[in-house]
């Protein structure tokens, strides 16, 4: 968080709302945070809190016709919102590259596997010779570990497994050598066995590659492992933004001490049941007044409150760089956030 | 894949040879005599036994059938001495109404039918596939309503209708062609153009409604797959993300259903040749319905059904080249 550096990536007061029959569902509401080179970030939160709406909109793939977006998404100086359609396919896989979560479908069943991360490199790389493409194609493949990369070449992408599809989603990824990669939820979809390898591969080619990953996940076990800052997002805006240590052992907001509580090695009471946050998500269409957690936040201070009228702002609480968006005081976060039992 | 072929094209002629038995049941079925159809009304009781002898129907209809088919591999003699005749392979018969081989009469109709099929079809694909690209591209603005209420209305309105409507105004009302009279392209060109345009452009404009909802919605349906969104990612432009993983998708089932209309258009378009008075081997089957020509009506059902067939069969290899996940399985 103390970067002096230019951050790679700057996401400055974005909103995507979506125009629906039923009314307007807003995705992202205001969220803004700064990435620098090198590192990676974990951005957390339930099913439909916005996680792939965000990630979308920073390569400009959300569609165009039904998604309206304001804001400033700022790559390499530009700003890839208001961008011409040539240099937004500039960027595209050149400075940021996406992984899909599901492998199974991402991958063009049409044509071999070697002619798709042929394609990614060589629409960067016009003038490449078949020679120079066909090196670099099997370069990347024994880079993700894909076995006889030069028989495999040829296949199809239903010849392969989930956990081979993915290395090859990889591969294209990180062909062009980008800055930026964005992982949404890039192991969800894999068998238990196969995730660790995955998310293994990625952190040895981000040592190699150096580049910055944006991981985004519901899993707070790969949290944990990989990310160095975490932004917990809550109906379509951020709640907390704290380094990952932090995070876990002293977090700054109701719904992240939910969250927490809720996976099994670390919110086991003494009886050993998880904690559970009550209630569910809401309806993007028509959030609660005021703090958009407070249906479900035991520590709301009841009708006529701030937590019921006042959209919490995030601003920095302690001093270990946490931010937190909740109305309760910072001593009170703090010492919650430290203590044995959360709810 | 050769033995898939092999095997494909095996099943194919044991369907044609069941297509067979099932349409010479008419000549056992119908209660019509075809020896005596043959010479008409006042026709003496000994005349249409002769026909009947010289023609072969007072053979079992078993032994009749089995002519028919050695007829089709190595043709087939009629009658005896003065009157003998014979029709060369591949015979599928003799028509007595209009005296002559069916196959010959196949032949005369049949190129009128394969022009008419081959001209509507390559534009039919066109605006099809055109306009259904377009909707789908502008999804609910004006092109897109304007190409859905084309399909709707081109996929209810009937032939005959559409064909009628339009011969009496071009021709008639407004006397903008002359009235349509088919020539051969090899004696007169523009003619045979003059002839063909109308039926070509209502067959194709009908055909096309339908193909136009099947590309609008296969895109729409295309355009939502996760790896067109890779393909997105990776910075490709867009008219190469149409072509490679869009058009892609979406043209495999356009291309089993093309290629089965087109070879049912093959078999005759009976009410486009009918309303265009055109002398294609459509109008030659209901001329042959009407009239009780049971030779042609076997003969034309049975080339219809060898284009279904192997149109089948070609669809089902293109499958292959066009999926690769069809063809290792």
């Amino acid at each position: 968080m103390s970067n002096t550096a230019a951050p790679v990536l700057s996401v400055q007061n974005l909103r995507v709302s979506f125009d629906t029959q039923d009314g307007t569902v807003r995705a992202v509401d205001d969220i803004s945070f700064d990435v620098y080179a090198g590192e990676t970030i974990c951005i957390v939160g339930e099913s439909g809190s916005g996680k792939s709406v965000m990630a979308g909109s920073i390569m400009r793939l959300n569609n165009s016709s039904t998604a309206t977006t304001e804001g400033k998404i700022l790559v390499n100086g530009i700003d890839v919102l208001t961008a011409s359609e040539e240099e937004v396919r500039g960027i595209r896989g050149s400075e940021v590259a996406m992984i899909f979560q599901d492998p199974m479908s991402a991958l063009n069943p049409y044509f071999t596997i070697g002619k798709q991360i042929a394609e990614a490199y060589v629409v960067h790389h016009p003038g490449a010779s078949k020679r120079e493409v066909h090196d670099v194609v099997l370069a990347m493949m024994i880079k993700v570990g894909i076995p006889s990369p030069e028989k495999r070449i040829d296949e199809y992408p239903h010849q392969f497994s989930g956990g081979m599809r993915q290395r090859i989603v990889i591969a294209i990824a990180l062909v062009n050598n980008p800055k930026i990669l964005i992982a949404d939820e890039p192991t969800t979809a894999l068998d238990v066995t196969v995730q660790a390898q995955i998310l293994d591969l990625m952190m040895s080619l981000q040592k190699e590659f150096g580049m910055t990953i944006i991981l985004i996940t519901h899993d707070l076990g790969v949290v944990a492992e990989v990310a160095q800052d975490v932004i917990v997002m809550y109906a379509g805006h951020i709640v907390e933004q704290s380094h990952v240590d932090a995070l876990f052992h002293s977090p700054t907001h109701p719904y992240s001490w939910g969250l927490l509580g809720s996976v099994a090695s670390y919110g086991a009471n003494k009886r050993g049941d998880l904690y559970t946050i009550s209630g569910s998500p809401p309806s993007l269409i028509s959030l609660p007044a005021g703090c958009a957690f407070h249906p479900r936040c035991v520590h709301s201070k009841g009708s006529g409150s701030a937590c019921m009228t006042v959209q919490p702002k995030l601003r920095d609480v302690g001093t270990d760089g946490s931010r937190s968006a909740c109305h309760l005081t910072d001593d009170v976060l703090i010492s919650i956030g430290r203590g044995s039992d959360r709810s | 894949m050769f033995l898939f072929v092999v095997r494909r094209l095996f099943f194919a002629v044991v369907l044609l040879l069941a297509v067979s038995v099932f349409t010479y049941l008419l000549f056992a079925l119908l209660p019509t005599d075809p020896a005596a159809l043959s010479c008409g009304i006042h026709c003496k009781p000994e005349t249409v036994l002769a026909n009947r002898i010289r023609l072969g129907y007072d053979k079992p209809i078993l032994e009749q059938y089995w002519h028919f088919l050695r007829g089709i591999f190595v043709g087939r003699d009629y009658g005896f001495g003065q009157t003998a005749f014979s029709c060369p392979a591949p015979s599928l018969g003799y028509s007595f109404n209009q005296h002559a081989c069916v196959t010959a009469l196949i032949g005369e109709t049949f190129p009128v039918t394969a022009f008419l099929a081959i001209g509507a079809f390559v534009l039919w694909m066109i605006i099809g596939i055109g306009v259904g690209a377009i909707a789908a591209l502008n999804k609910g603005k004006w092109q897109d309503r304007f190409a859905t209420g084309f399909a709707a209305v081109g996929v209810s309105l009937p032939t005959f209708y559409i064909g009628l409507l339009v011969l009496f105004s071009v021709v008639i009302w407004f006397q903008i062609l002359p009235f349509p009279s088919y020539e051969s392209p090899l004696d007169n060109f523009s003619a045979f153009i003059t002839a063909m345009i109308l039926p070509w452009l209502v067959l194709a404009v009908l055909s096309a409604a339908s193909y136009t909802r099947l590309t609008r919605n296969g895109m729409l349906e295309a355009m939502n797959e996760d790896f067109v969104r890779l393909g997105v990612a990776k910075g490709l432009r867009l008219r190469v993300i149409l072509r490679r993983y869009v058009m892609r998708q979406a043209l495999i089932p356009i291309v089993t259903i093309a290629g089965l209309d087109f070879a049912g258009l093959l078999g005759g378009a009976i009410i486009t040749e009918s309303v265009f008075s055109l002398p294609g081997m459509g109008r030659m089957s209901i001329r042959a319905v009407v009239d009780s020509d049971l030779p042609v009506l076997v003969g034309t059902t049975m080339v219809a059904a060898v284009f279904i067939v192997l149109a089948n069969v070609i669809v089902d290899i293109t499958y292959g080249f066009l999926d690769p996940r069809v063809r290792v399985s």
